[in-house]
């Protein structure tokens, strides 16, 4: 269902391409051994590949292609079995070989899709036209002299994928869905951590707005576009921008115009007119990328249950709701915890607990689940206390902050503490006995018709069984003493 | 004593392993050969304490008996191999002062296996030209004088590397061959070149001019040299993608001198208009010799000759034009300030490059523009493909092809400047083996009516460099070439 945006002739349709830059997960750079690691000292990780020295070569690291040919696989398109790695050329000073190394009419990965999920319940599958692998640039820093640049050359010759979305995306919202799924599927794959504020995600964004399916209009690229916020930021501003153009009778140029995060706004970098001549050939230094279909059928029979069939199966084998399921596979870790807690246990509570104590706290104190001071077996443990009666829901709330705040075994604390539920009907009858004995005057009224008292008699038998009395068997002995 | 810069590397071998003299006095003797022809302007940069230095390593290494296969080898790189510590410039401004702090993959072999390192040899203009003219370190002189006494170039573009060998300066050099660089300047020289099969030898750490074309190889002063050459220059590298996984033979052991019944194609389309009756005849007599050691002469096409040099001159510049953005004056090299970076930009290549470079780039990176790609860079790569075909069709028929190196001599320093085209058809009987990327050697067959040396080429198909060392030592022994340069046979006397 397309998303409309009003103006004043009408409504408007907007149509959006992506393409996101996701630096691979990788010890070494695309084309040499230099680490990829980052925040090391400026240019303290530059081969003499990176630096471009006369008569150095590159040499792929295959590694990276295992990677992404699991991304390709990942983002259910077609892995091409020869691509060729050519030569982008212009010059920039974070750009020692005055070329980029990168794929142009020869990708490693072709057509495919992905499906978003978006916040009707419905799914939408978005086209992919392409991803590529290319080396990235350094980093010009403007603001340490005066008068001069300084260049730092660590993320020089990084591997990127540039994943190319057909323009599929509907407004900022699917814009959204598509960067956070694609996020999500590369952090299963374990090919990119999509850490967008190191900038290990980035994206493009091409936006042009139509009236309802009408001809595709003219469209501006939009860079520098580097979190879930910004892509959607960027897309309100854009798309009021060119609608307020066309309604004065104007036209939108096609141009690259750059997010700025701060003014929340885009503004013009060059025009198509301004746009590079790349010359791209084939790099001599390379010889075709040959895969055999052995190699990619062996990656693909790594590949980790993706986020969608871990969803369905979390909804088929668990009953867990679409909602529950989906917060839990989020990540991947998460999932995997989720799983563990869930294991031979009542996987519903498991999820309530995960979803709502769990999940609750660490975001409270910002903390990631592999973090979490209570481990996946340990609140399983919790749940199987509560499943066979030994605690109540109630007293397992404490346990929890018990657990949380010192890392002890749930049964562990339930012992220390005498926090195990009384089940014992001799027991609770006693209790009962005394409220009933110290309260005659509430009694005779609940006998007389007052029944809203029974809750009252209920909290003083909790209250004498310091919370241990099994409620519902408070309930029933409760109800037969006081008929 | 015997004449210490006149012997083969395989003599000198036997020398330094009989003690008839060490590797020092072996240095020593070439170090004041180059000083002694110094107006040949053969060195960008003389190494004389890394050569004694080596050397002394070297009579180390022999009395303790594990000397490498070229120990104590006086030889000349091209200034175009990166030498750790030493300065490297492809004869260009723009690198002049540049100190790599890696050695090329080659030199580290010939290193590893005891050569001595004489110095750095001057070269056209990061290897683009045929007469050592466009280097910014002055044009290299041919030992060779012509009958007038004129100065002569030495070919192009490792003009440096062959005069100093011819000059016996020293016993060997490595060159690189993008276009005949090797092959033409050897055979302008009177020495005996090798380009190489594309894979053989790395290019890792040679300064790039056309990476799918530049082959690193040899020259020296005789077949059986060059093929120690190569043997120890050779090998798989890891470090270069388009390097060949293959053991490498030993180039040497197939110089059996045993031609019989093998077939030497002759090309046609190699007739070239205005080629001199001499060279004509050169020709003749090559395969007139073959044929009396028992080879077959087959006449064979390869058709798509013509179309060789304007294919070499679309994708060697346009490798080019790529392969040089990197001297931009922002991390090493010459820097030209300016105004902003763009003037900077400007300045550091107006002034670092020379015109033939310029003129290269330009070219290149119109070949590869938006719009004019497909109909010069994609038709170019589809010529080659054609040429390759034809060579492959040719090795059918015959197991080596005979060719002269060049269309004439060596021409006087200064002619073929003002008209590029005429320069580049120097490489009109080179090119061909660059651009298919299998080997070529020149061997020099004889004199012209000037007494100027000229070679003949053997084109063999790819990694049989041993077929073509065996017939090349086969045209070395009946050619008998012992004329010394003009100047070496004036002293001598």
């Amino acid at each position: 269902m397309a998303q409309l945006t009003k103006g004043k002739t009408g409504e408007w349709e907007t149509v959006i391409g992506m393409e996101v830059h996701a630096q691979v997960i990788a010890e070494s750079k695309l084309f040499s051994g230099a680490s990829t690691k980052f925040g090391a000292d400026p240019n303290s990780q530059v081969s003499l590949v990176d630096a471009a020295m006369p008569g150095m070569l590159p040499v792929l690291n295959e590694h990276v292609v295992e990677q992404a040919i699991k991304t390709g696989l990942g983002i259910n398109s077609k892995v091409n079995r020869t691509s060729v790695f050519a030569r982008k050329n212009y010059f920039y000073p974070d750009l020692p070989q005055g070329y980029q190394i990168s794929q142009f009419d020869k990708p490693i990965v072709g057509e495919g899709k992905i499906e978003i999920d978006l916040k009707d319940g419905t799914v939408k599958e978005i086209g992919i036209t392409r991803m590529h692998l290319e080396q990235d640039a350094g980093k010009s820093l403007h603001d340490q002299h005066p008068t001069k640049s300084y260049v730092d050359l660590n993320r020089s010759g990084c591997a990127l994928m540039e994943i190319v979305s057909e323009p599929d995306i509907r407004g900022p919202e699917e814009a959204a869905a598509y960067i956070s799924k694609l996020r999500m599927i590369l952090r299963y794959l374990g090919t990119c951590d999509g850490n967008m504020d190191e900038g290990s995600m980035r994206a493009d964004v091409n936006i042009s707005v139509r009236k309802p399916g009408g001809e595709l209009g003219t469209r501006a690229e939009i860079k520098n576009v580097n979190s879930v916020k910004a892509v959607q930021q960027s897309i309100d501003f854009e798309v009021a921008r060119q609608i307020e153009i066309l309604e004065d009778g104007g036209e939108i140029k096609q141009e690259t115009r750059l997010w700025d995060p701060d003014k929340n706004e885009t503004r013009s970098m060059r025009s198509k007119e301004e746009a590079h001549d790349y010359r791209y050939f084939p790099d001599p230094d390379l010889l075709p990328l040959e895969l055999s279909q052995e190699q990619i059928d062996a990656i693909k029979k790594t590949l980790p249950e993706l986020p969608d069939e871990k969803k369905h199966r979390f909804i088929g084998e668990f009953g867990l709701s679409a909602y529950d399921a989906s917060v839990l596979i989020a990540e991947r870790s998460r999932a995997d915890y989720y799983e563990t807690v869930a294991k031979d246990r009542d996987a519903k509570l498991a999820a309530n607990w995960v979803i709502n104590e769990l999940l609750g706290i660490l975001n409270k104190n910002d903390q990631d689940i592999l973090d979490a001071p209570i481990k996946a077996e340990q609140l399983g443990g919790l749940i199987s206390l509560i499943s066979d009666n030994t605690i109540s829901g109630k007293i397992a709330k404490d346990v929890f902050a018990e657990m949380y705040k010192t890392g002890n075994d749930a049964a562990a604390i339930v012992e220390e503490k005498g926090l195990k539920q009384v089940t014992d009907t001799d027991a609770i009858e006693a209790v009962i006995d005394e409220v009933i004995a110290e309260n005659p005057d509430n009694v005779a009224a609940y006998q007389g018709g007052k029944d809203k008292l029974f809750g009252f008699f209920v909290g003083q038998v909790m209250k004498k069984s310091q919370g241990k009395a099994n409620p519902a068997a408070v309930n029933e002995l409760l109800k037969k003493k006081l008929s | 004593m015997t004449n210490l810069t006149h012997m083969s590397i395989a003599d000198a071998l036997k020398g330094l392993e009989s003690k008839d003299f060490t590797a020092v006095e072996l240095a020593q003797a070439h170090i004041d050969a180059v000083a002694a022809a110094k107006d040949l302007n053969a060195f960008v940069t003389e190494t004389p304490e890394i050569a004694l230095k080596q050397a002394k390593e070297s009579d180390k290494r022999r009395s303790a008996g594990k000397a490498g296969a070229l120990d104590g080898i006086p030889l000349a790189i091209k200034d175009l191999f990166c030498t750790k510590g030493v300065q490297t410039t492809a004869s260009s401004h723009i690198l002049e002062g540049f100190i790599p702090q890696y050695e090329s993959t080659v030199t580290a072999n010939l290193f590893a296996d005891g050569a001595v390192m004489l110095g750095k040899t001057n070269l056209d203009e990061f290897a683009m030209g045929s007469s050592n003219t466009t280097s910014y370190f002055g044009n290299v002189v041919n030992p060779w004088k012509g009958a007038d006494g004129k100065d002569l170039v030495p070919g192009g573009s490792s003009g440096g590397s062959a005069a100093i060998v011819a000059a016996r300066g020293a016993m060997g050099a490595t060159g690189t061959d993008t276009g005949g660089s090797i092959r033409q300047p050897a055979s302008f020289c009177g020495i005996i070149g090798m380009k190489p099969t594309y894979g053989r030898c790395s290019r890792w750490g040679v300064v790039a001019f056309a990476s799918s074309l530049d082959h690193p190889g040899p020259f020296a002063r005789s077949v059986e040299d060059c093929a120690l050459l190569l043997n120890s220059m050779a090998g798989h590298d890891p470090k270069d993608s388009t390097s060949a996984q293959r053991d490498v033979p030993d180039f040497a052991a197939a110089l059996t001198g045993d031609i019989k019944g093998l077939k030497i194609g002759i090309p046609k389309e190699y007739h070239a208009d205005g080629m001199s009756d001499e060279i004509e005849k050169l020709w003749q007599q090559g395969m007139d010799w073959l044929k009396e050691s028992g080879a077959e002469a087959v006449e064979i096409s390869l058709p798509h000759t013509k179309y060789s040099l304007p294919a070499y001159y679309i994708i060697a510049p346009a490798e080019a034009s790529s392969n040089l953005a990197r001297y931009d004056g922002v991390r090493y090299g010459l820097r030209e300030d300016g105004e902003d970076l763009r003037e900077m930009y400007e300045n550091t290549r107006a002034a670092g490059f020379g015109d033939e470079v310029k003129r290269r780039i330009m070219i290149g990176t119109y070949a590869l523009s938006a719009g004019y790609y497909d109909a010069y860079y994609i038709k170019a790569q589809k010529v080659r493909r054609l040429i390759l075909e034809d060579f492959d069709k040719a090795f059918e028929q015959c197991d080596a092809i005979l060719t002269p190196t060049t269309p004439s001599a060596a021409f006087p320093i200064g002619e073929n400047e003002d008209d590029p085209i005429k320069m580049y058809l120097n490489d009109i009987f080179t090119v061909t083996a660059n651009l298919a990327g299998i080997p070529a050697l020149s061997v020099p067959a004889g004199l012209d009516a000037n007494g100027l040396p000229l070679g003949l080429q053997i084109i063999t198909k790819a990694w049989d460099e041993e077929t073509a060392f065996k017939v090349g030592g086969v045209i070395e022994e009946k050619a008998g070439f012992t004329a010394l340069p003009q100047t070496l046979a004036q002293k001598a006397a």
